[in-house]
């Protein structure tokens, strides 16, 4: 199983990023072979439609899961489409949203914000 | 004649001169190009009315032929397309239909489907030819239904007249690209000075003949009259503040058609335009 | 930071003006002016220091090399924006139209097309006691609903810790007044009493029903027409529209305005409705809080 976190930063002490689309970083944690690495996030300069920019990373990234804070309606459709589950994350601690996660403490992600019609 | 009326500022009674000028000629084209809220209709009540829907292309995937060579994703400059599974979806709210992952498949598998963005109605107030453009709510850009509703008056000698949308963007733009003269709304304010500026600047880049019409004129501002001398734009007519006008407007009736001081005040207008329109 | 945005459909209705007194009777730390395309709330916020601007970018814009164009007009074929015209043998881009796709530069067999970045607009962050977020958007231009978003970006980035923000929106329903009504917590439309004002305020509340944004209605020089004032009470109560309150035609509203400061300044009878209202809105914010 791989989770995706969006991150601020390409380093473990990093924090969640609030923002998915305009993440600079995506933590990628694979639980079976324990081992984690970071993808540069390149949809977080694009003109628009950076969450769908950002959902299409996260498709070839090979992740089942993302925990993230917040997601846009149009990449939740897409990472649906592609059976990612999305999995809303408590606070901004990587490593205490991971462990709540396998825990099965965390709530799976319902309320998605309304698209920014290509201006974010 | 291609006249358009525009103003900066919303409000200043564009919709209110656009549709007494064409009452008062009596015959003549109104095109009402303020597509995301257009209200000409209200006031010249046209009959006989035929809508046609205004459509843009969308792309559509085939799966099949689709090879997931992705060259449509990569092209997409608008991020409208996520490769997912077999084929790419289409977010449509994103996409500018620019046809260019059409052209970049290398398999035949995009071909296009048409998506509604409006409509344009026509129809008959008397003798004049009402245009109505209406954008549907929740489209991001009313440009296209612009175009579609320009498109109905073909070019002829009948005085047409452009009600166009408030400010000075792409919108309006589009709107005064064919006009022969531009009639510009404000009113005496610091708000209205400071957008017919703008509008004023706008019109220039297009080297476009124009005048102003000073609405709810009377008061102590003057700066707007200023700018008009310092700038050369003839103020051709001062429409004062009036409860009378502001209560025809409110429930919809034209005043050129109910009052005859009004109508001879645009019929007047109209002459001075013309006359304008040919320096 | 919850986030009040004043909108109308219908132009000229006078949302700066209720914005502008909204911040005074507020005592706002952040505001901000979303109408890119016609800006007007820094003729009345009274700030007293001068903005940082910077630049900004919209989508980039295709250029052709006079040069390397054979004027074969393959790009102008192609192009679903009417943004290319032949003259003179040489093919060139209308800037205004171009929407920055990039078809021209992928069909063009002489490689002379190159999309550049497009400096759209500016962007202007005044910061006394207060912070005020506005921008401009050059002439003709389009992506103004980039521009709003950025300007909502800067503002929330700017005063993290403010509580309620005054936005001032733009007319009509499209790109820019989508992309202001997204993510604030209650939108206020200032409505006119006459039948296009009507009309364009069922159009704005119908766009901010698509977009599931909580909307609130005022009617602004409400004795100008009592009967369409209380066709809109009565449209809200139907269709379970808050309804905040009515503002009289009040002569001392543009005065203030062309002196350049808004009406909370002065003690008249709008002053005193918008007070009201405010209060409506707040208890409102509360409301939905819980």
């Amino acid at each position: 199983m791989k989770i995706a976190i969006p991150v601020n930063e390409n380093k473990s002490e990093s924090s969640i990023c609030v923002s998915f689309g305009r993440a600079p970083y995506f933590m990628l944690h694979d639980v079976e072979e324990k081992t984690t690495k970071y993808i540069a996030n390149t949809a977080a300069e694009a003109q628009g439609g950076a969450g769908l920019k950002a959902a299409q990373l996260i498709v070839d990234s090979g992740a089942n899961i993302l925990l993230t804070i917040r997601c846009g309606q149009n990449a939740a459709e897409a990472l649906n489409a592609a059976q990612i589950k999305i999995y809303k994350a408590d606070g901004l601690g990587v490593a205490e949203n991971l462990a709540a996660f396998l825990e099965g403490k965390l709530a799976p992600m319902t309320q998605f914000h309304a698209g920014f019609h290509g201006h974010q | 004649m291609k006249l358009a009326v525009l103003s900066g500022k919303g409000g200043t009674g564009k919709t209110f001169v656009s549709v007494n000028l064409a009452a008062a000629a009596g015959s003549a084209i109104y095109i009402d190009c303020d597509v995301e809220e257009p209200n000409g209709r209200i006031f010249l009540r046209p009959e006989n009315l035929i809508s046609k829907t205004i459509n843009i292309k969308q792309p559509v995937f085939d799966s099949e032929k689709c090879t997931g060579c992705r060259k449509c994703v990569a092209f997409c400059r608008f991020n409208a397309l996520v490769y997912v599974k077999t084929k790419p979806m289409l977010f449509s709210e994103v996409c500018h239909s620019c046809g260019g992952c059409r052209l970049v498949c290398p398999s035949g598998a995009v071909s296009e489907t048409e998506k509604p963005v409006g409509n344009v109605e026509c129809g008959k107030s008397g003798d004049i030819r009402v245009v109505t453009g209406c954008m549907d709510l929740g489209e991001a850009s009313g440009i296209p239904v612009i175009r579609a509703a320009l498109a109905e008056a073909p070019d002829t000698d009948d005085l047409t007249v452009i009600d166009c949308p408030p400010g000075s963007a792409c919108s309006v733009m589009e709107s005064i690209q064919a006009a022969d003269y531009c009639l510009l709304v404000a009113e005496p304010t610091a708000f209205g000075l400071h957008n017919f500026k703008m509008v004023y600047e706008l019109v220039s880049l297009l080297h476009k003949p124009c005048g102003a019409v000073i609405n709810k004129a009377g008061g102590k501002y003057t700066e707007l009259d200023d700018f008009c001398c310092e700038h050369g734009v003839p103020v051709l007519l001062r429409i004062p503040y009036s409860e009378k006008l502001a209560r025809l407007g409110a429930s919809g009736q034209i005043a050129a058609l109910s009052d005859s001081e009004y109508a001879e005040m645009f019929r007047s207008l109209l002459g001075d335009i013309r006359r304008e329109a040919h320096v | 930071m919850k986030k009040l945005l004043i909108l109308s459909g219908k132009g000229g209705t006078g949302k700066t003006t209720v914005a502008a007194a909204f911040i005074d009777l507020l005592n706002a730390e952040a505001f901000a002016d979303c109408d890119v395309d016609a800006p007007n709330l820094h003729l009345v916020a009274g700030m007293n220091t001068l903005p940082e601007r910077w630049d900004y970018y919209g989508s980039q814009k295709a250029f052709i090399d006079p040069e390397k164009c054979i004027g074969c007009g393959v790009c102008l074929d192609n192009c679903r924006f009417e943004a290319v015209t032949l003259r003179d043998g040489i093919c060139e881009v209308n800037e205004y139209a171009c929407e920055g796709c990039g078809v021209c530069e992928y069909v063009c067999p002489q490689s002379a097309v190159t999309m550049r970045d497009d400096v759209s607009g500016e962007q202007l962050l005044y910061k006394d006691s207060r912070v005020f977020s506005t921008a401009t958007l050059k002439m003709g231009r389009g992506n103004s609903g980039k521009l709003v978003t950025e300007v909502k970006k800067t503002l929330v980035n700017a005063a993290p810790d403010s509580k309620l923000a005054v936005i001032d929106g733009s007319p009509g329903v499209g790109c820019p007044v989508i992309a202001s009504i997204s993510g604030v917590d209650l939108v206020l439309i200032v409505a006119e009493p006459s039948l296009s004002g009507i009309h364009d305020m069922e159009r704005i509340l119908k766009t901010a029903d698509i977009l599931r944004a909580k909307a609130a209605v005022c009617v602004n020089k409400y004795d100008a027409c009592m009967e369409k004032t209380k066709d809109i009470e009565k449209y809200c109560q139907e269709n379970k529209v808050p309804f905040m309150g009515r503002v009289p035609f009040d002569k001392q509203a543009s005065a203030a305005v062309n002196e350049g400061h808004s009406l909370a300044l002065v003690d008249c009878s709008a002053r005193a409705a918008l007070a009201n209202i405010l209060k409506n809105l707040r208890l409102l914010l509360l409301e939905d809080a819980k």
